[in-house]
């Protein structure tokens, strides 16, 4: 017992919080983006997995080949490349909801329904397996001499900075909140929507490759519930950039806690201490829902006519 | 050549079978304050709109000081210092005045927003138009009269010269109307033209330049503001003439029906809403009870009701005490109620009118296994729909796509339908109705009084108090503080005592000793020589003006200009990203 508490105080377990804590804050920070322009984003999860394929697959070819005498960093194609596929996704689901006003809550689960598929599927077909891609080129060193990391905590104050401090961050948080009074004054909402969803693929999408790049290679499903975390931590943060990432550094404390659990033994059973994080959830969610504010106009398409 | 401001040629526009706009020209001149008046749903937010680039027309032309404006949209109209200050107010709650005023034209420094800058132009403006407002607040924290400032700062603070308010006084105080035209006053002799789109005659009479009447879609009258008559314009309106005051004889009083004794009233916030209030309504009596919103009226009826929970006091109906009995007993004991807000407590929007019409007494139209009898709830709404002129007259409409007045309409036909009704409370029954519906429902309830009800009225209205009541109180800060009998009404400049007292400008005392003459006119038709009225510094500071886009009669104040790029010194580009 005194060993499990002296462990939480090292440099290793402060180095496995963050490991966790990166692609949920990635996922957030894509969630506040997506619903401060008023479009809710249940596809955080589904957009997740795709950047975890596409980095994958990106980290693994670009390891096969040498480009004109180049060899290109597997792991600078695994960011880019889970950048653009969680674009492509968002975009598939910026088309339904924003251009075609479907039901937003509807088409996120359809869209990670199809993630879920899709990537099986290309799974099978590039690699002839259906449960996990070849080993690809991972993270090497610790976690704060990771380029990658660092690049995560620019990309969060960035993400602050935007929202609060720029123009577009005004707009954004002003179609959010009542889209007919930026219409009024000349703004085109589902322009920005557009972006901010947009957005929210590429923030996720490298929040998946960070996954695969952690496990070193692509495994079925292996978002497993993050997006859907993230997205409780939006809620939590009340859809603020910063107070989002907090709410992540919780969840990202309790999962590391519940793995040196598991570790040392202290006689409760294994499946108790793995809901730790999930329980964790609902009772913050339950404490904050009531009091964080949603968007005004979150989850409501606009009609520009 | 002086070209009009705002100029519509030929509008049409249609709602599916609806033609909102019928071939509509409309020239408003600039410098003046131009009226457009006309029921609910005769297409005059629709035109202005369509002038505003918010709704595309069918087909006709938008000219904007001379210039044909093609693929109309509202970042042209800004671009042209056209402002539009809508019923509903396009404000952002969340965020703080500043943030309002500057959303789409946003000053930036070094890629960051700089609010500083338009915080120190908004705080210039508010001194110099009286639109008192702190930048740093937000919305949400604001009051209706205030946030109303705070859209026609974002007009003024992008240089518009030509705004359009659409229905700006319907949510103000009394106060809080005489300090918007004050403003506009101020504006239009700075060289601002203003379109005013209301429905109420005394604000017409007392600011309108110019006034066009639109019905049903069309313009169908056009007229000078000076000399007018209240009575022309409703003529034009309605398309016949009407009643601006009901004819009604003397009250024959009978026994109390509404006895109310000390009764206090907590409300929303903790305050005290009412405060020791003694009243009294007799059958065969209409009782007005005079007040600016917020004094404990809204608080007083709903107690009334049961809707409400009271501290202490007594209230009896008929002599009974309804202490402690439900909303519905209270029905049943002889209430009728046509509440302050139609949508939010008397109508279900999304429902018919003949089911609007059997809310709250669906329990008499109900057979066996508890199923509605369809049958004799349609015969009924066909019947109070020819007998209150309900239109649409079709009971299977939906109340949502009517007018106001017609689902007013709606609501006083149910209530006065009930069985045996003893008491009709009234709560501000005519605000957002037209004319010809107020007309309607004023001689409803002078019927309803001559039939022996004890009727209470609820009204900001000073106009339709006077009208209707045969005594009168008024309500501040939760108190009765004078009552007027019918001899007291029947006096000359009674209404200005009621309008002082309603502010709290006098007291009772002082309206007693002769001293209201003082007080100042709330009788917003009253006097033409109001319109002079000036306003510190109307021409504005000397500028060294760099605007090459001052028009060309300088009457257009640079200082209103210059705010139209509040970036210029940044990149050139900026603006036309914008706008484009």
């Amino acid at each position: 017992m005194g060993e499990f508490f002296a462990s939480l105080f090292t440099i290793a377990f402060v180095a496995q919080t963050l490991r966790i804590t990166v692609p949920y804050a990635l996922a957030a920070l894509g969630g506040v983006m997506s619903e401060r322009s008023g479009v809710i984003n249940i596809a955080l999860e589904g957009i997740l997995l795709t950047g975890a394929f596409t980095g994958a697959v990106a980290a693994y070819e670009s390891n096969q080949y040498t480009l004109v005498g180049y060899e290109p960093n597997p792991i600078a194609a695994a960011v880019i490349a889970g950048a653009l596929g969680g674009v492509l996704i968002a975009a598939l689901y910026g088309l339904v909801v924003i251009t075609f006003k479907a039901d937003q809550i509807v088409a996120g689960v359809a869209i990670n329904l199809l993630a879920a598929g899709l990537t099986r599927y290309l799974l099978k077909l590039l690699y002839d397996s259906a449960s996990n891609s070849p080993e690809i080129p991972g993270f090497e060193t610790g976690i704060f001499s990771n380029p990658v990391f660092w690049l995560v905590v620019l990309l969060a104050i960035a993400a602050y900075v935007l929202v609060w401090r720029t123009r577009w961050g005004l707009r954004l948080r002003a179609v959010g909140d009542h889209p007919e009074a930026a219409h009024t004054l000349g703004i085109t909402v589902n322009a920005v929507r557009w972006q901010g969803v947009l957005a929210s693929g590429a923030l996720a999408g490298v929040g998946g490759a960070w996954l695969a790049l952690s496990v070193r290679g692509f495994v079925e499903n292996m978002s497993a519930g993050r997006g859907y975390i993230a997205l409780a931590a939006v809620i939590m943060g009340s859809w603020r950039p910063q107070w989002a990432c907090a709410a992540c550094l919780l969840f990202g404390l309790a999962e590391a806690v519940q793995i040196k659990l598991q570790t040392y033994s202290i006689g409760v059973p294994n499946e108790l201490t793995q809901m730790f994080p999930y329980i964790l959830t609902m009772i913050t969610l339950a404490g904050f829902i009531g009091r964080s504010r949603p968007p005004q106009a979150l989850g409501q398409p606009y009609d520009s006519d | 050549m002086n070209t009009p401001a705002l100029e519509l040629r030929g509008v049409h526009k249609r709602y599916g079978v609806v033609h909102a706009n019928r071939n509509v020209d409309l020239g408003v001149e600039r410098q003046t304050v131009h009226a457009l008046v006309g029921e609910n749903g005769a297409g005059k937010s629709t035109l202005m709109k369509i002038a505003y680039g918010h709704v595309r027309a069918d087909s006709g032309t938008v000219h904007i000081k001379g210039e044909r404006i093609a693929r109309h949209s509202v970042a042209q109209s800004i671009a042209r210092k056209v402002g539009m200050v809508h019923q509903h107010f396009m404000l952002v709650g969340p965020l703080t005045v500043v943030e309002n005023v500057v959303l789409g034209l946003e000053p930036r420094r070094r890629g960051l927003l700089d609010l500083s800058r338009a915080t120190a132009e908004i705080v210039d403006l508010t001194g110099r138009f009286h639109l008192d407002v702190e930048p740093s607040a937000r919305i949400e924290d604001l009051s209706v009269g205030q946030q109303q400032r705070v859209e026609i700062l974002k007009m003024l603070w992008r240089g518009c010269d030509v705004l359009i308010l659409d229905e700006p006084t319907a949510v103000l105080t009394p106060g809080e109307v005489r300090g918007l035209f004050e403003t506009l006053r101020g504006l239009v002799a700075d060289g601002m033209t203003v379109v005013l789109i209301t429905h109420k005659l005394d604000e017409v009479l007392a600011i309108a330049d110019r006034v066009t009447v639109m019905r049903r879609g069309e313009v169908v009258s056009e007229m000078d503001g000076k000399g007018l008559k209240a009575d022309d314009i409703a003529h034009a309106m309605v398309g016949r003439p009407v009643l601006l005051e009901v004819d009604k004889g003397p009250a024959e009083v009978g026994s109390p029906v509404l006895e109310i004794e000390d009764l206090r009233i907590t409300g929303a916030r903790g305050i005290n809403a009412v405060n020791g209030v003694d009243l009294l309504v007799r059958a065969g009596e209409i009782v007005g009870i005079a007040g600016v919103e917020g004094n404990g009226q809204k608080e007083l009826v709903e107690a009334v009701v049961g809707l409400h929970p009271i501290d202490s006091g007594r209230i009896r109906i008929a002599g009974r005490d309804i202490a402690g009995l439900t909303v519905e007993a209270r029905y049943r004991a002889g209430l009728a109620h046509i509440p302050e807000d139609r949508h939010d407590r008397a109508l279900i929007l999304d429902y018919s009118i003949k089911d609007n019409l059997i809310l709250g007494l669906q329990r008499h139209f109900t057979g066996a296994l508890d199923l509605l009898r369809t049958s004799a709830i349609a015969e009924r709404a066909d019947a109070l729909i020819e007998k209150f002129d309900i239109r649409p007259a079709n009971p299977d409409h939906l109340a949502v796509g009517m007018s106001g007045g017609n689902q007013q309409k709606i609501v006083v036909a149910r209530e006065l339908s009930r069985q045996a009704p003893k008491l009709l409370l009234c709560a501000q029954p005519t605000r957002g109705v037209d004319i010809g519906a107020i007309e309607a429902i004023h001689r409803r309830m002078i019927e309803a009084r001559d039939q022996g009800l004890a009727v209470l009225l609820v009204s900001a209205e000073l106009s339709e108090l006077k009208s209707l009541s045969d005594r009168l109180c008024v309500m501040y800060k939760g108190r009765i503080v004078a009552k007027f009998d019918a001899d007291d009404l029947a006096r000359e400049g009674s209404l200005d005592e009621v309008g002082a007292l309603m502010t709290g400008a006098v007291t009772a005392a002082e309206v007693s000793l002769g001293r209201a003459g003082d007080a100042r006119s709330h009788d917003l038709a009253g006097d033409g020589a109001d319109r002079s009225h000036s306003l510190p510094d109307p021409s504005g500071p000397a500028q060294d003006s760099a605007d090459e886009s001052a028009v060309s009669d300088g009457t257009v104040k640079d200082t209103v200009n210059d705010r139209m790029y509040p970036s210029e010194d940044e990149d050139e580009d900026e603006n036309e990203e914008e706008l484009s």
